[in-house]
């Protein structure tokens, strides 16, 4: 699994992630290529949201390197960790706007915490970034006022608002109706491309994550079990029974496995006790 | 055999838990002091968190000082006038107030109304991710979150426990000279004869100082540590109540042992 | 920018409002420095004090019109010379007047009980009253009443 990208704008290298006695990642190596738009698959609970974490510096692994743009956020000091992210965008499982401001307080939080612009341009960013997710009227609404996908969209706003080159994407799809679920996949494309940026969508979604993808990443029990373009992905689950269970959805498979190890009766104390 | 072994071994782990969570408290607060001077860098987040933490907590203080004196009034009234004493009321309503009341009262009704709002207010935004989104955007939730609350309570507590005792003095001047008929002037010339402005109405101050300190820092630790998700938070707004209460008392045993003691 | 100008002034008010209480129990209502009370001095110099402070009050027919100011011992003879500003309103006190140091109560707090003597001059601002009963010590009281026993 080793094509190695020169471009590549995010690496990791061995990563070792373990929460308590639960082992998330076992030596784990991946690259997201500058410019594209990566999908991170897998199944709920495989590390998705702690691979975001340990991109952004909010976790570190207990070995191995976490490199962006040639920097190991695994290592970095503060201040550094502080300058890498206001490079990053980062868009939360359910928004997190913050409840106590407008949405287009929300959008100027960043650029108001991090530039001494006056308020007048602060506020033509502000709907210039509204303008982008198409919810310029809803600035003086409250978070608690917005549907769910109005509420991530706002806070795609807000995690553009500093002009990001690397945008992370939490599970961006999740519980969005069809309508609001395409225009999200379109945005997140489109962003990508006019601004240059390189993404990261985290998500369990196959199908509309790999219809907007450059690459594609499967994990599943803390390693990388499919990694390429959508159709090396597609082509690659012959030799992955994993693999394949994951694409198609299947109920049985190797993915499950472990659920079914120890038989029922050993838990209902049924059988030969020694 | 077993049965005590066992019980012996939960009052170890109790023991070992409430020793971890002290130890990672006072982790927390080595943390939280080195932003606490960098707060005031925004001065206008702290003043939102005064208004939020003390002026909304006014009313229930104010009220509750009121009867706190119109029943150490009425209760003294009624013991000192056994003894054909009753020009002491003023001291002996001032001095319970200034000493004890003021600072442990007040400071009991804040944390159940400011530190659990603290409390839940700061796990909510964990809960949410607004925290991590904080982080995420290069703004430390230290600096940003968790000491402008902090200071807020910090400050609130003293003040409110001044106007507690003096809102009880004059509650029990209503009882004591307008209702029941003391002379004004013992009651007030009572208290002045006997009231020291340093060792009792500083000593008051102090101690709410202290108060207000402790509450703020459990306040917000709770909040921050909390688990994300609902039980997590009741548990820790609950924490929270629990924890100020017990410490505000432990602490007013110790400090009034050191300051009026003999 | 109107709801935060709004929340500033709450705020200040409500620091200053703590810190006035702070101040008026700190500096009104305690023996912080002599609190002066309009009117006029009188002095009058006892054996003994007992537990006489300032501010006591000093009452006229069981009334209070007046406080302790400040109490010395005087340098020649010893006794404890007691300043007392009284209400301009009992400007008639006669010149012979009689001070006397009581208890209110068996244990209550001790204040000075002005009788009103015969003279037709009135008491001045700085005048002394000289006939004066010191306090009257419980302990004394009783080793009297038990040597006189003793006696019998």
């Amino acid at each position: 699994m080793s094509d190695a990208r020169t471009t590549s704008m995010i690496e990791l290298d061995a990563v070792h992630f373990a929460r308590g006695e639960q082992v998330i990642f076992d030596g784990v190596d991946m690259c997201f290529g500058r410019g594209e738009v990566t999908a991170v698959l897998g199944p709920s609970g495989t590390g998705k949201t702690t691979l975001l974490r340990l991109i952004g510096g909010q976790v570190r692994p207990a070995s191995g390197q976490v490199l962006v743009d040639g920097i190991e956020v695994s290592r970095a000091r503060r201040k550094a960790l502080y300058a890498l992210r206001r490079r990053m965008g980062v868009l939360f499982q359910n928004g997190a706007l913050f409840t106590d401001l407008t949405v287009g307080e929300n959008v100027a939080f960043p650029l108001r915490a991090h530039s001494r612009l006056d308020e007048a341009l602060v506020r033509r960013i502000v709907l210039f970034k509204l303008e982008a997710v198409g919810l310029r009227s809803a600035r003086d609404k409250y978070p608690a006022e917005l549907s769910g996908g109005m509420a991530r969209r706002a806070a795609l706003a807000r995690a553009m608002a500093l002009d990001p080159e690397i945008m992370l994407y939490d599970e961006p799809f999740a519980g969005q109706d069809p309508v609001s679920m395409g225009v999200l996949l379109r945005l997140i494309r489109r962003l990508n491309d006019a601004l240059g940026l390189t993404s990261i969508v985290v998500t369990h979604d196959v199908k509309e994550a790999m219809s907007i993808a450059d690459q594609v990443i499967v994990i599943a029990g803390g390693r990388v079990i499919g990694q390429g373009t959508p159709e090396a992905v597609r082509a690659q689950r012959a030799q992955e029974p994993a693999l394949a269970q994951f694409l198609d959805g299947a109920a049985d498979g190797p993915l499950n496995a472990a659920e079914d190890e120890a038989p029922l009766s050993a838990d209902l104390g049924l059988g030969d006790r020694q | 055999m077993n049965a005590a072994l066992n019980s012996i071994a939960r009052l170890g782990r109790m023991v070992l838990d409430g020793a971890q969570h002290a130890g990672s408290m006072a982790l927390f607060a080595i943390e939280l002091a080195w932003v606490l001077i960098p707060t005031w860098s925004r001065p206008r987040d702290i003043l939102q968190q005064v208004y939020a933490a003390g002026v909304l907590s006014l009313v229930i203080i104010l009220v509750a000082g009121g009867f706190v004196g119109l029943v150490l009034g009425l209760q003294g009234y009624n013991i000192l006038s056994n003894f054909n004493a009753s020009e002491s009321l003023g001291v002996m309503v001032a001095l319970s107030l200034v000493r004890e009341l003021g600072p442990v009262v007040a400071a009991l009704l804040f944390a159940g109304r400011a530190g659990s709002a603290i409390t839940a207010e700061i796990a909510l935004m964990k809960t949410t991710e607004q925290l991590a989104a904080l982080e995420m955007m290069a703004v430390d939730p230290m600096r940003r979150v968790i000491g402008p609350r902090f200071w807020g309570a910090m400050i609130a507590v003293p003040l409110l426990a001044a106007m507690f005792s003096l809102v009880g003095i004059i509650g029990g001047y209503l009882i004591g000279v307008v209702v029941l008929g003391v002379d004004q002037a013992s009651y007030w010339g009572q208290i002045r004869e006997q009231m020291e402005a340093w060792d009792d109405v500083g000593g008051g101050a102090i101690k709410s100082v202290a108060f207000g300190a402790v509450i703020a820092l459990i306040s917000v630790y709770e909040g921050y540590r909390a688990e994300p998700t609902a039980s997590g938070m009741a548990r820790a707004t609950t924490q929270t109540v629990v924890l100020s209460s017990l410490a505000v008392l432990g602490l007013d045993f110790v400090m009034t042992a050191f300051m009026f003691g003999a | 920018m109107n709801v935060q100008r709004g929340v500033e002034l709450v705020v200040g008010l409500f620091v200053l409002a703590g810190i006035a209480a702070l101040m008026v129990m700190a500096l009104q209502w305690s023996n912080f420095g002599p609190s002066r009370v309009a009117g006029y001095e009188i002095t009058a110099r006892f054996d003994n004090v007992g537990g006489l402070s300032v501010q006591s009050p000093v009452k006229l027919a069981g009334l209070t019109i007046g406080r302790v100011d400040s109490i010395e011992i005087h340098p020649e003879t010893f006794q404890a010379e007691v300043r007392m500003v009284i209400d301009d309103k009992y400007d008639n006190l006669p010149t012979d007047s009689f001070a006397n140091i009581y208890t209110a109560g068996l244990l209550g707090a001790q204040y000075v009980e002005i009788s009103p003597g015969g003279a037709l001059e009135s008491l001045e601002d700085g005048d002394r009253i000289t006939m004066t009963q010191s306090a009257i010590i419980l302990e004394s009281v009783v080793s009297k009443f038990l040597f006189d026993k003793a006696k019998e």
